[in-house]
């Protein structure tokens, strides 16, 4: 069927500058480029275009320029291109659209409309050159008191498990088979190397990361791809995953392609086969169910990891956090509307969810309502995109994130929403072996550590501007934000005053 | 009810910000001296305050009365007075009453009525409650429901003076001289945005204990926010308001010894936490990790007192002044050593203690003074 839909993207190619090298053809896994050898010429085939600058930024001579087909549509607000080509796509495929990465719609990013604190005469700032500043954070349960022995003056209780970060910052879960293993090797090396975790997503532990241990989230979903005794022991914490920001109530699908012998072997499913995750976990019906299952895996792991249960971020997220706290969690990952995916339906990602900075607010003020806001951390996922957006979190109450799409980044994503296609150009999101090598993971866990390293100075420097110089003494510290824009509602769920007062 | 927070933070500030001057003197054998020195010792620190606030704390204060619990409160109108005297009437047996003696000053404008009450815990109305707990949840009553009433003070052999003007001023307008105890502390305040308020002059006091306080907390946010999901109403939105919750929640709710007060508001450092010896480090880290929401930063100087303790309290960096110095068997403790010096020019020690390394005096060990060569000796190390 002839294709309606128009290409995205204008490949520009300047005959001044190309060489005819060719690499442009072999960097572009869309069958972009193309050489022809009777005339000497690369050309493209443009309607296959994403957008990925995989060619731009390999072209040795800088010959290239994708730019933005801008095809103008007569003007209609309602029928706006992307609706009008939803609609084609489906017409000539009749099936449901799938894509990659989180939400990209124009909604409020609250981030942007939080402004944060600095300290002026009454009190000073604390240069972080010259003082200590403190970014350690554990993980886990604490107890509401602690108690001491009065004659010898030690501890009474033994605290339970706890989990060290140097910096607050997390690698959310992405399994192997989703992502490829360079890039589990690329995110356990730099989860080592920066003192804080990464997460194997649902898909296993691959026998060739399990050094990288005591650095490791081991996740348990509805598909239980991998899980066995020695994996739920190989990390430091177990993660239940409930539900993902980017499609809340939906399953996952990783098609048979892509189930390549490894793939096969670490999730334990035959090879080629499809693995289909179902939408709910079929053990967990309602909320004692969760707990069940959350006591089933501390009594599995000899009560030594922590258990962490994740969740998208929904309308009643308060009152479910509050039954996770209560179920026995020792962390609450809340995943937001601008988290994350390897694939789903765009109808869900598009429109189904909350912003995780709302989410996060109402979650914190509720826990602290009910006093239990220690008994479980508080980490947050979801669109985190820089040291700002953390600091900002850290004050709205979580006590670390997870960034997904961010740590991609960090290794060449450049964001262009085909994860699901598993033609990744960049190598990333793909099981074929021939773009998997583009990422190194020497060079991909350098990268990794860069970012954190960069964040964690930036964050010190937040830290000492507002006199502060410990983050527990920012966390869920709301006076230290104001905000920009908002309305009274918001400002009232978000627990921040407006800017100016 | 009255709104204290309107009448404290008019502007509806996040919190009311202060400096000030800060003084406390301890006889850790239990003699007993009069308000005369201190007085003249924080006077000499006027500068650092504005006149918006003065207070004195005195241990040793009603021997006489050790039993009962002894309540400083302030009236704003005879209306208050009688609201709450019924009301002490009906939760307590009234042992004795006064009105404290005062002299007119010129600098003192409109001063608050200020009475005394002796009181003992009506057990049939207090039920389960612990004398403590039922004292503490009637002073909020106080404070909050009944108009133009404010406890100063409520502790056992203790008693907090305090008001708007210079703290010299004040102390001579209670006549504070004429009152004898072994542990005083006294501030001088230099509120920014307040209009100054008798209720707002520290000490702060829960029972017997007192804080004064010079500094702003940074974490101020998070540490009400905290003390709230343990029921405590930050009525003042102050500093040193948290900051006298959060020693009520420790020590009294929690049970926790004394000195663990400084350990969670200055917590070790975590790589100082990892050269300790093991068992050491196991508590402090689990102090720090349960307690991180009590952590006091930003620049504070704190000194803190209760029956036979004084203590005094920097934040981990030191951004606010603390000096100490001792002389026989009396510590002193305040924000310049010229102060102390004012009472006492021959010291045997002074010193200013590392930032978040608490000095205590306390009448259960009392100082050792040293012999004269070692006077000699460490007055040289310390210059
Ligand atoms: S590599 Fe990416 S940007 Fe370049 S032509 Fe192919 S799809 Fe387009
Ligand atoms: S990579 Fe650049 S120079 Fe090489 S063929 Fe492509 S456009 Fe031409």
């Amino acid at each position: 069927m002839k294709t309606f839909i128009p290409s995205k993207f204008i490949v520009e190619r300047d005959p001044a500058r190309c060489i005819q090298c060719q690499v442009c053809v072999n960097q572009c896994s869309f069958a972009v480029n193309s050489y022809d050898a009777a005339d000497n010429e690369v050309m493209a085939d443009e309607n296959n275009c994403v957008g990925c600058h995989r060619c731009v930024v390999f072209c040795p001579t800088n010959a290239l320029n994708i730019r933005k087909n801008t095809l103008d549509y007569r003007e209609n607000y309602n029928w706006r291109p992307e609706a009008i080509e939803d609609i084609l796509k489906q017409a000539e495929t009749g099936g449901m659209l799938l894509t990659g990465m989180g939400n990209d719609k124009g909604y409020k990013v609250y981030w942007d409309h939080i402004l944060l604190n600095a300290s002026q005469v009454t009190n000073p700032s604390i240069d972080p050159l010259r003082e200590p500043m403190e970014l350690v954070t554990y993980l886990g349960r604490k107890p509401d008191r602690v108690e001491i022995d009065p004659v010898t003056h030690t501890l009474k209780n033994a605290m339970p498990p706890q989990v060290k970060l140097n910096v607050p910052v997390m690698f959310s879960a992405m399994s192997y088979g989703a992502v490829s293993l360079n890039v589990q090797h690329s995110l356990a090396r730099a989860a080592t190397e920066a003192g804080t975790f990464w997460n194997t997503g649902e898909g296993g532990l691959h026998a060739s990361l399990y050094p990288y241990g005591d650095h490791t989230i081991v996740q348990v979903a509805s598909g239980r791809f991998g899980v066995h005794s020695k994996y739920l022991n190989a990390g430091q914490v177990v993660e239940i995953k409930i539900g993902q920001g980017a499609k809340p109530g939906i399953g996952g699908h990783l098609p048979g392609e892509k189930v390549t012998a490894e793939v096969s072997r670490t999730r334990m499913i035959p090879i080629g086969s499809d693995a289909l995750s179902p939408a709910p976990q079929h053990d967990i019906y309602s909320i004692e169910d969760l707990a069940q299952l959350v006591y089933a895996l501390k009594e599995a792991t000899g009560y030594r990891k922590l258990i962490s249960v994740k969740i998208a971020a929904v309308h009643n997220v308060a009152a479910i956090a509050s039954g996770m706290v209560r179920a026995g969690a020792d962390i609450i990952a809340i995943d937001g509307l601008r988290g994350s995916t390897g694939a789903a339906p765009k109808v869900i990602r598009d429109n189904v969810g909350i912003p995780i900075e709302m989410a996060l607010a109402a979650v914190d003020a509720r826990l602290r309502q009910e006093n239990i806001r220690n008994q479980a951390s508080l980490v947050i996922a979801g669109g985190i995109r820089n040291s700002g957006d953390i600091a900002k979190a850290i004050a709205l109450g979580a006590d670390a994130v997870y960034i997904g799409t961010a740590a991609l980044i960090a290794l060449g994503c450049t964001a262009c929403q085909q994860c699901h296609t598993g033609k990744c150009a960049w190598g990333i999101c793909t099981s074929d072996l021939a773009l998997t090598k583009r990422i190194n993971p020497e060079i991909g866990s350098r990268r990794l550590v860069n970012l954190l390293r960069g964040w964690a100075i930036e964050l010190k420097d937040i830290l000492g501007g507002m006199g502060i110089n410990a983050l527990e003494s920012l966390r869920g510290n709301r006076l230290h934000l104001r905000g920009i824009g908002l309305s009274d509602n918001e400002l009232k769920i978000l627990g921040i005053r407006p800017v100016g007062d | 009810m009255q709104d204290l927070r309107k009448i404290q933070n008019p502007y509806n500030s996040d919190k009311v910000i202060d400096a000030c001057s800060i003084f406390g003197m301890m006889d850790t054998s239990g003699q007993r001296f009069s308000g005369a020195a201190i007085i003249k010792a924080i006077g000499n620190m006027r500068v650092r305050g504005n006149g918006l606030g003065g207070g004195f704390a005195v241990y040793g204060l009603y021997p006489d009365y050790a039993e009962y619990y002894a309540m400083h409160v302030m009236y704003l109108s005879r209306e208050g007075k009688t609201e709450t005297e019924a009301f002490l009437k009906e939760k307590f047996h009234l042992v004795d009453a006064d009105e404290i003696k005062t002299r007119p000053l010129a600098a003192i404008k409109d001063p608050p009525l200020v009475w005394r009450y002796f009181l003992k815990v009506n057990r049939y109305q207090a039920g389960i409650q612990a004398d403590d707990d039922f004292v503490v949840d009637r002073v909020m009553d106080i404070n909050i429901k009944i108009r133009d009433s404010f406890v100063f003070s409520s502790g056992k052999d203790m008693g907090v003076f305090k008001g708007v003007g210079y703290p010299e001023e004040i102390g001579q307008y209670f006549r504070l001289e004429e009152y004898e105890g072994y542990l005083w502390t006294s501030h001088g305040r230099y509120p920014t945005n307040s209009r100054g308020w008798w209720g707002g002059a520290h000490p702060f006091n829960i029972l017997d204990w007192t804080v004064v306080h010079n500094g702003e907390i940074s974490s101020y946010g998070i540490n009400r926010r905290y003390l709230e999901q343990y029921g405590y109403i930050c009525t003042m939105e102050t500093d040193t308001e948290v900051i006298a919750y959060a020693i009520d929640l420790l020590v009294r709710k929690h049970g926790l010894p004394v000195d663990t007060i400084s350990q969670v508001f200055a917590a070790p450092f975590w790589d100082d936490i990892d050269r300790k010896p093991p068992v050491e480090q196991e508590l402090l880290r689990a102090l720090r990790q349960t307690y991180g929401s009590l952590l006091l930063n930003g620049p504070f100087t704190l000194i803190i007192a209760h029956a036979g303790e004084m203590i005094g309290l920097t934040d981990r960096i030191r951004l606010r002044p603390l000096t100490a110095a001792t002389k026989g068997k009396v510590l002193f403790l305040s924000s310049e050593e010229a102060a102390i010096r004012t009472i006492s020019p021959q010291l045997e020690s002074v010193w200013i203690p590392v930032g978040g390394e608490p000095i205590a005096g306390s009448l259960k060990i009392p100082l050792n003074p040293p012999s004269p060569v070692s006077v000699v000796a460490a007055y040289k190390m310390d210059r």
